[in-house]
C-alpha cells in the first residue's frame, strides 16, 4: 500500500558516541535526508530496551531504526553486539506477531559517517513508505458487533 | 450480630483453575465464610445476574475477577462488578494479562469459531455455527459476541490489585485473605490501589535454588529428550527459561522440578512488557557476535511469540497479531 501522501513517522535511536555524532555531521555538512525520523539519543545502542521499539510501534511509528558504533568499537566496549542480538530476537518476534520484519533497522555508522547517516536514514523511509502505514491496534470495524449495553444502576 | 461485609467472585474467559486454585487453600476457606457473605460467585453457588443487578452499587467489598474479557458477556460483567464492588481484584493471569486465552489474539475472531466449529477435530455433521441471535418459538435467544480481540480487565474497568499466577499459589491466596481479614478487624491497612498482591517484586530466578554461573549460550535446545544437570541453571544448559524476567511468588516451582519456568506469574516489578524484557535478557547470554551465528543459536527457539508472550499478549504493548486487527489485509502475510 503505497501512496504518495504517505509521510511515514520513524523514530530512531542513536548511539551518543558515535551515530549521533553521524547524525550532527551530517546536519551540519547541509546533506539532506526526509524528516521523518525523529531521533532519539541513547548513550549506548546497548540502552536500547525492546520495550522502546515496541511501544514506538504500538503508539503510531511506522518504523524504528537502531543506530550505533561499528562493532569492536563501542564506547563501552560490546554493548552494540548486544543491540546485534537484540535486533535479531525482535525482528523475529515481530515477525510471529505479523508485522514486517523490515520495519526496524540496524545500522552501525561512526562520528565521520555523516554521508553514510543520511543516505541510510533516506533509504529507511523509502523503505517504509514502500510498505506503507502500520497503524497498529486499530481493529477493523466490525458491523455485526452489537453495543455494549450500559450497565443498569 | 452484625451483617458480614460481601464478597464475590467471577470467572470470564478462564479454565476454572483460579477457582480450584482458592479451593485448594483448605480450612482457609471456613474463614472466608466466618468474615464474608458469599453473594455472587457462579461456580460455587446459585445466583442470578439479576441478583447482581439489584444490588447497591459498592456494596461487596471484595471481588475477585479471574478471567479475560473475551466477549459482551464478560465486558457486561466486568462494568457491573466494578459498579458494585469497592475492591476489584484482577485475580490470575488471564485478567491480569491475558494469559494463553490471550493467544488468541494471533488469529480474528471468525478464525477461532470457525476451528472450533468446522475443523476436522470437530464432529459437527449438521454443520451448526453458532448464531448471536436465535428465534425460538418462546422468544429470541442472544449468546454473547465474541470481541475482536481479548482484552486484560483493567483494559475495561479500573482495577484496585493485581494478583498474577496460573493459577495463583494457594499459599499466597491464604497470605491474601488473611490480610483483608485484618484489614477488617483494623490490624492492617491495605496497600496503595494498584498494587500486584501475593506476590514478590523480584524475579523467579532469585528464588530458584539452581546453581548460576556466568551464562554464555551456543545453542539452545528442547527440554525433553536429553540428561540435564539437576541443580546447574536450565537456562545455562540451553533450556530457554523464562525465570530471568518472571515476577517471583511461586516458590521456583518448574525449575525446581525439573523443568522450565514458563513465566505464568508476569512481568516482573517494573516492567511494563513482559517479552521485551525476555528479549533484553536473551540477547545477553547469546554467546556470538556475527548474524550468521546469532542466526543459527535463535533457531533454537522455534516460536517466539509462544516462548515471550505465553501469558502476556494480551497484556503486552503491542496486544495481538496483525491479523486480529485487520484479518483481511496487513502487510505482514
Amino acid at each position: 500500500m503505497t501512496n504518495e501522501t504517505f509521510e511515514p513517522i520513524i523514530i530512531g535511536f542513536t548511539c551518543n558516541w558515535c551515530s549521533y555524532r553521524a547524525a550532527d555531521l551530517a546536519g551540519t555538512s547541509r546533506l539532506k535526508y526526509p524528516p521523518n525520523i525523529r531521533l532519539i539519543r541513547l548513550m549506548c545502542s546497548g540502552r536500547l530496551d525492546p520495550t522502546f521499539v515496541f511501544k514506538a510501534l504500538a503508539n503510531g511509528a511506522d518504523g524504528v531504526l537502531i543506530t550505533g558504533c561499528h562493532p569492536g568499537e563501542c564506547h563501552y566496549l560490546e554493548q552494540n553486539y548486544k543491540a546485534l542480538r537484540r535486533f535479531h530476537l525482535m525482528r523475529r518476534t515481530l515477525k510471529g506477531l505479523g508485522i514486517e520484519p523490515e520495519r526496524i533497522k540496524l545500522v552501525w555508522a561512526s562520528a565521520a559517517e555523516g554521508v553514510k547517516f543520511a543516505a541510510e536514514a533516506a533509504a529507511f523511509v523509502e523503505e517504509i513508505c514502500a510498505l506503507g502505514p502500520l497503524q497498529w491496534g486499530k481493529p477493523r470495524e466490525e458491523p455485526s458487533h452489537r453495543e455494549i449495553e450500559e450497565v443498569p444502576a | 450480630m452484625s451483617e458480614k461485609p460481601k464478597f464475590a467472585m467471577y470467572w470470564a474467559a478462564s479454565c476454572g483453575g483460579c477457582e480450584i486454585a482458592v479451593l485448594n487453600i483448605d480450612e482457609k476457606i471456613l474463614d472466608v465464610d466466618a468474615n464474608f457473605e458469599v453473594v455472587f460467585w457462579p461456580v460455587a453457588m446459585d445466583a442470578k445476574y439479576k441478583d447482581l443487578e439489584a444490588m447497591e452499587d459498592g456494596s461487596i467489598l471484595l471481588t475477585l475477577f479471574n478471567g479475560g474479557i473475551r466477549n459482551d458477556e464478560n465486558e457486561y460483567l466486568a462494568k457491573l462488578l466494578r459498579r458494585k464492588s469497592k475492591i476489584l481484584v484482577a485475580f490470575g493471569s488471564c485478567a491480569c494479562e491475558g494469559c494463553v486465552p490471550g493467544l488468541a489474539n494471533l488469529s480474528p475472531a471468525e478464525e477461532i469459531i470457525t476451528t472450533a466449529f468446522h475443523t476436522v477435530s470437530t464432529d459437527n455433521p449438521n454443520g451448526v455455527h453458532p448464531q448471536p441471535t436465535y428465534k425460538a418459538p418462546e422468544g429470541e435467544l442472544h449468546i454473547p459476541r465474541l470481541l475482536p480481540v481479548l482484552k486484560t480487565l483493567d483494559q475495561v474497568v479500573e482495577v484496585d490489585y493485581y494478583m498474577p499466577g496460573c493459577p495463583p499459589e494457594s499459599h499466597q491466596i491464604a497470605a491474601v485473605i488473611d490480610l483483608v481479614i485484618q484489614v477488617l478487624q483494623g490490624k492492617a491497612e491495605l496497600p496503595p490501589k494498584g498494587t500486584v498482591i501475593g506476590a514478590g517484586i523480584s524475579t523467579v530466578c532469585d528464588e530458584c535454588p539452581r546453581k548460576r554461573n556466568v551464562k554464555t549460550i551456543k545453542s539452545f535446545t528442547r527440554i525433553f529428550g536429553q540428561p540435564l544437570d539437576p541443580e546447574l541453571c536450565l537456562l545455562e544448559q540451553g533450556i530457554p527459561c523464562n525465570g530471568i524476567a518472571t515476577r517471583s511468588g511461586c516458590g521456583a516451582r518448574c525449575p525446581s522440578a525439573g523443568a522450565q519456568c514458563i513465566g505464568c506469574y508476569g512481568p516482573a516489578e517494573g516492567v511494563l512488557d513482559y517479552g521485551a524484557r525476555l528479549i533484553t535478557a536473551y540477547a545477553s547470554v547469546v554467546d556470538a557476535n556475527e548474524p550468521d551465528e546469532i542466526e543459527r543459536i535463535l533457531d533454537g527457539i522455534p516460536d517466539l511469540v509462544g516462548q515471550f508472550y505465553r501469558f502476556n499478549l494480551a497484556g503486552s504493548l503491542l496486544k495481538a497479531g496483525q491479523t486480529a486487527w485487520k484479518p483481511n489485509g496487513g502487510n505482514g502475510r
